[in-house]
Parts: C-alpha cells; sequence; structure tokens
C-alpha cells in the first residue's frame, strides 16, 4: 500500500475517534438549557466527522482516479534509504533537546548549543568559525528578543 | 477615495511604516533568495516580531513587504541557479535561467524587476478601484452568506489543488478544520477536545501550526537531499541595462499580464503560481512565430510575462483577505492570522471602521514596489552572496528560528514539542504528496466558519438557513461543483488515457 492510503487510514483512524467523541461523548455535559439550542457544541464537529471520514475513505479504497503525472517529484519517500535520513533525525533530536533545556539550562546555553551541534552534524567541522558565529548569534538574537522586543528570555542557567 | 487614499499616505509616510516597507523587502528578498525557503515559511517567521511591534498597520506593513520581497528573491534565485524557491517563481526560470547562462544575468534581473514593479503597481492599481466596491456588496451579507462563501473558498482551494489531488487537498482542509475545533471556543464555553491537557486549554497555536506546515519540512527536505539547494558561487552579475527596444517589446505583455494576473489572484485557491503559469503559456500562444522559437531559450517576453503575473496575482489576492476577510491562498491565511492576533478583522468592516489599517497597507504596496525596483535591484548582485552561504550554518539557523517564533509566541517550553511533533506529521504527509497549504487555511478560517455557521443556525432555529436564504443555497451548490467536477473530468481523463496509452 502506498504511503499516501497509509497516511490516509491512519487519519481515518483519527477521525474515527474524533466522531465517536463528538457523537457520544461530549454531549453528556451539556447543560440542559443548551440542549434546547439549534446548535451544539458538537453539531460542528459531527458534520466534519461525517466529512473527513468519507474524504479518507475515498482515498484509502482509490475511487479517486489519479491521472499519472510525469513530473518528477520533489523527494521520493521509495528511496527514504539514499538520504541524508541519520541527519535529519539527529536534527530533530537535537530540536527536541533544545525544547527540554530552554527553561533549565537558560537560553544562550542552550541556544549555543543547538546551533553548534546542528552545524557539527551537517559536516562543519572548522571550529575557529562555528564557534564565534554560534555564540554571537545567540547574542544577538537574545538582545534583539529580550531587551528590543521586551519578551522575557531567562539567558543564564537556572543556578545562576 | 481620495480621502481614504489620503489616510493612507498619511500612515503610510511615517518614520516608521517606511523603515518598516523597507526592512520588510530587504528581509524577504535575503530569505526569498535561499532556495527551498517559500514566502510562507518566512512570513510565518516574520510574525512574532509584527505581533510584538503592536500597531497593526505597521505589522501587516511589515509582512506585505516581506511578501513581496521573497517573491523577487525567489524570481532571482530562479535566474541566477534555476532553483525556485517559491512554486510562483517557477515559470520564470523556463526563460530566466537560459538569459543567465548566455551571460545576460544583470539584464534578466532587470525586466525581472520592472516586470515585478509594474505587475504589482498596477495590480494596486486594481485593488484601490475593486477591493472598496467588492465590500460595499459584501457588507449585505449575513452570517450565512458568510458562511457558505467560506465553505466556496475552500473548495475552490481544493479544487485548484490539481488533477487527481482534490480528494487530498479537501482533506486536509477538513483536517484543518477539525485541528481548529480543539480548545475553547468563543461561543460555547466549554473546552473541546483537549483529552484534558491543559496545554490544548486555547488550542493549537496558528504560528506553532505554520512554522511545522512550512519552515519546518523545507528544512528537513534540504537536509534529506542537499542537491535539491543548489548551491550558488555569487558568480559576477553586471550590465543591468535593458535597451529602449526590448522595453518596447515588453511593455505590451506586462500591461496585458498584470490585469490577467490580478483577476487570477482574485480567486480564492488560484494565486501566483497558477497565474504566472497562464501568463506564459498565453503570451508564448500569441507571440508570432519567430518569437516563439525564442520562449525556453531566453526570450525576454518570457521572462516578463510570469514575472508580471505573480506580483499582480499577489497583490489581487489581498482582495478577498481585505473586502471579505476570506484568504485565498496560504500566504494570505497567514496574514490573516497575523492580522486576528493583532485584534483586526479583516472584512467589509475594516474599511470603515479603521479605514488607516486598509489604506496603509495599499499605499505601502507602492512604495515596497518602488523599494524593490531603487533599492534592492542595484544591491543585487551584493545580495546574491547569501546564496554563497553554507548550508551546514544555514539550516540550523533556519531550524532555530522556528523553534524561536514559536517559542516567543506562547511562552511555554511545551509548545516546542508540538512543533517538532506537528513537523514530523507535516514531513510525512509532504513525503506522501498531500497539500498542506489548504490545512493551514482550513485552519484558520476553522472558527469563523463554525461562528457564522452557528450564528445562522441561532437564527433560523436550524438548517432552513441554507434553503430560505438563495445566495447561501446557490453558494453552496458552487461549492460542491467545484470539488466534484474536476474529480470526474479525472475519471473521465484516466479513462481515455487508459484507452489509448500502455499501462505502466
Amino acid at each position: 500500500m502506498a504511503l499516501d492510503r497509509w497516511v490516509a487510514f491512519v487519519i481515518l483512524c483519527a477521525a474515527l475517534a474524533y466522531g465517536y467523541a463528538a457523537f457520544f461523548t461530549m454531549d453528556a455535559l451539556l447543560p440542559p438549557f443548551m440542549q434546547r439550542n439549534p446548535i451544539w457544541p458538537s453539531t460542528f464537529p459531527k458534520v466534519l466527522a461525517v466529512l473527513t471520514i468519507a474524504t479518507s475513505l475515498i482515498i484509502l479504497l482509490g475511487l479517486e482516479k489519479s491521472v499519472a503525472s510525469d513530473k518528477e517529484p520533489d523527494i521520493d519517500y521509495r528511496r527514504l534509504g539514499d538520504y541524508h535520513l541519520g541527519k535529519a533525525l539527529t536534527l530533530l533530536g537535537l530540536m527536541v533537546a533544545y525544547a527540554l533545556l530552554l527553561r533549565p539550562a537558560g537560553f544562550l546555553f542552550a541556544t549555543f548549543a543547538f546551533l553548534c551541534c546542528g552545524s557539527f552534524t551537517l559536516g562543519e567541522r572548522k571550529f575557529h568559525i562555528l564557534l564565534p558565529v554560534a555564540a554571537v548569534a545567540s547574542f544577538i538574537v537574545w538582545y534583539l528578543v529580550d531587551e528590543v522586543l521586551g519578551i522575557f528570555l531567562r539567558p543564564w542557567p537556572f543556578f545562576i | 477615495m481620495i480621502e481614504g487614499l489620503l489616510i493612507g499616505l498619511g500612515a503610510a509616510f511615517s518614520i516608521q511604516n517606511l523603515l518598516m516597507v523597507i526592512a520588510g523587502c530587504l528581509i524577504g528578498t535575503f530569505i526569498g533568495m535561499l532556495p527551498g525557503l517559500g514566502p510562507m515559511s518566512i512570513i510565518a517567521i516574520m510574525i512574532p516580531v509584527a505581533i510584538t511591534i503592536g500597531d497593526p498597520s505597521a505589522a501587516i506593513i511589515l509582512l506585505a513587504g516581506v511578501y513581496y520581497g521573497a517573491i523577487f528573491g525567489g524570481s532571482t534565485s530562479s535566474i541566477l541557479l534555476n532553483a525556485p524557491g517559491v512554486a510562483g517563481t517557477v515559470a520564470s526560470s523556463f526563460d530566466g535561467y537560459p538569459m543567465a547562462r548566455k551571460g545576460q544575468a544583470g539584464k534578466a534581473l532587470t525586466i525581472a524587476a520592472i516586470a515585478s514593479f509594474a505587475g504589482g503597481s498596477i495590480g494596486a492599481l486594481l485593488l484601490m478601484i475593486f477591493a472598496p466596491m467588492l465590500s460595499t456588496v459584501a457588507l449585505l451579507f449575513h452570517s450565512a452568506e458568510y458562511f457558505a462563501l467560506m465553505v466556496v473558498g475552500l473548495s475552490a482551494i481544493a479544487a485548484f489543488a490539481g488533477t487527481g489531488n482534490v480528494a487530498k487537498a479537501v482533506l486536509m482542509t477538513l483536517l484543518g478544520l477539525v485541528m481548529a475545533t480543539v480548545g475553547e471556543g468563543a461561543l460555547f464555553n466549554m473546552p473541546r477536545f483537549t483529552m484534558g491537557l491543559m496545554d490544548l486549554q486555547s488550542g493549537f497555536s496558528f504560528i506553532t501550526l505554520a512554522m511545522a506546515m512550512f519552515a519546518l519540512p523545507e528544512a528537513l527536505f534540504l537536509v534529506l537531499n542537499p542537491a535539491r539547494s543548489a548551491q550558488g558561487n555569487g558568480g559576477k552579475i553586471d550590465n543591468l541595462r535593458i535597451t529602449r527596444e526590448e522595453g518596447r517589446k515588453i511593455a505590451p505583455v506586462i500591461g496585458r499580464q498584470s490585469i490577467q494576473g490580478f483577476f487570477i489572484g482574485v480567486l480564492p485557491g488560484a494565486g501566483a503560481t497558477i497565474a504566472s503559469f497562464l501568463g506564459y503559456a498565453v503570451e508564448r500562444n500569441i507571440a508570432s512565430k519567430e518569437e516563439q522559437e525564442e520562449f525556453g531559450k531566453g526570450a525576454i517576453k518570457g521572462l516578463a510575462a510570469p514575472e508580471t503575473a505573480n506580483n499582480a496575482a499577489c497583490t489581487g489576492s489581498f482582495v478577498p483577505l481585505l473586502t471579505l476577510g476570506i484568504p485565498g491562498s496560504g500566504t494570505t491565511a497567514i496574514l490573516l492570522g497575523a492580522l486576528i492576533a493583532l485584534n483586526v478583522t479583516p472584512g467589509p468592516r475594516l474599511m470603515i471602521d479603521e479605514p488607516q489599517i486598509f489604506w496603509a497597507v495599499i499605499i505601502s504596496m507602492y512604495i515596497g514596489n518602488l523599494v524593490l525596483l531603487i533599492l534592492n535591484l542595484p544591491l543585487i548582485p551584493y545580495i546574491a552572496k547569501v546564496l554563497a552561504i553554507p548550508r551546514n550554518y544555514l539550516i540550523p539557523f533556519i531550524l532555530f528560528f522556528t523553534l524561536m517564533g514559536s517559542y516567543i509566541g506562547q511562552n511555554n517550553a511545551t509548545e516546542l514539542l508540538i512543533l517538532v511533533g506537528m513537523g514530523i506529521c507535516a514531513t510525512v504527509l509532504k513525503f506522501a504528496d498531500y497539500p498542506l497549504a489548504p490545512l493551514l487555511i482550513g485552519f484558520i478560517l476553522g472558527g469563523m466558519l463554525e461562528d457564522n455557521f452557528s450564528r445562522s443556525m441561532q437564527l433560523y432555529d436550524g438548517i432552513g438557513f441554507i434553503f430560505e436564504r438563495p445566495m447561501t443555497l446557490g453558494l453552496l451548490v458552487i461549492a460542491v461543483l467545484l470539488v466534484v467536477v474536476p474529480s470526474y473530468r479525472a475519471r473521465r481523463a484516466k479513462a481515455r488515457q487508459e484507452g489509448v496509452a500502455e499501462g505502466d
């Protein structure tokens, strides 16, 4: 089964759960006076659930015949192994680490580390350029956001 | 209209707003030039900055400047590198890149700049004429018509997604609408679909979603497949002049394409990409025999046509945004989200309630086009150096800016995890060839769609409003036809194809 149909299947499952919530569990919480309204909080979600389930079924069952396109796809998931998958995943991991470290480690350190590790992952080895660039960029962004735009960012780790 | 123009001139010519236009155009050009980063990502990254400015006119002027700059920068990279950063400038590379190969890069850039300038300015003039007319009509609309109009807009976007992709685009739109129902709505004081999570109480953040849908997958694709981003060497660009004869040759092309491009841009879902391809095709068909031979080998007409058309279409796409409050493209959807965040509701009342915003935007379009022509064009040889920034530095910085953008919007580190999660989902969707812009448009329109739907339901005490208001019914019929007809035609085309061609 092609990837787009797998995706449709996943969306179908999500839509079923969403529809179950809309049809069976949401209205239980509704106060009686609101039940006399022509529209309930669950009305619109019910409509959406039905339409989403129908559309994802159309894709899943291949009812819409697609005209074979001769344009070369931008990137082909079937050749995923040929691409730099490891690098992409490492970068995503770094982003998660950044999200978790931002508060405890402080903005300056977390950003500096993220930029350095990110460039390193992509193959940068000239540390005499990389380290100053990352340090200066972290400081400039912190200065712009905290001092100029006035949004608080804790610069240093929690123990300082 | 004169009165409005004066208000706009007064607002746009403040020092702050002039700086906004110039800064926006420069930033847009810089980032738009980087292959793989479209105007949507750039605007998404710029939104937190624009929102913290606080003044809605200044913010939208900045974002509009970024938009123009990004389109201009996109054409620069497609001319110099044959690597369009934006789908709307793909057609510019057909003739622009051959010109650059022949050593006429400077001339090609000048033609692109002049064509963009003319397209944008004529577009702004048409916008000035048509937007007030349309908003007068739109004032007669009730919530029932608004509901129907939004449905038409959403289905038009799906319908323009291309043959064989209509169901996917519809599904993405629906997914966007579904995501918009998460959180506490304005009409009902109860949280919906939050699964008990406090972080979802106010729903998904639109900035996070915009970053996750556009900037993040584009950056990841650059990592996955480095061949996709052609690396420039910052080659020499000189001789920016064009001759008088060449000017005379492209003048009628520019005139025709500004008007055609503008009206294509007004249609929801069509936008700059379709306008530029159509403009190229039309000009090629009506050119004389020997000129037709030239197309694709560096014809100046073939460069002027798409460039004019895409800029005129960008301006045209502001018409539904400013008059109806309904975005027709991903980019204007992001602008709409930014406006709502600034407490401005675009729609027919905008011209009456806050004329200074409306007219300042229009005046700043002229200024923006002028800035691109007189400031950016001479600077292009230097700006083009940005193409030589190594990817090793570029990509971590793009990722960092997406993180920063969604963090400073919410000041919440959980938001960053949501960003990464949705970014992964968006990348998978992109792999599976699902269009992402409809999802974002659905998400942004979702709240308004439901509000208008609920209001009509309450007014008419049930679903009856569809049948009692002929215009609502008519619009809904159009919406259904828009979705059904292309897929029906695709089936027929497929059947015909199977009859003649060999199977695969």
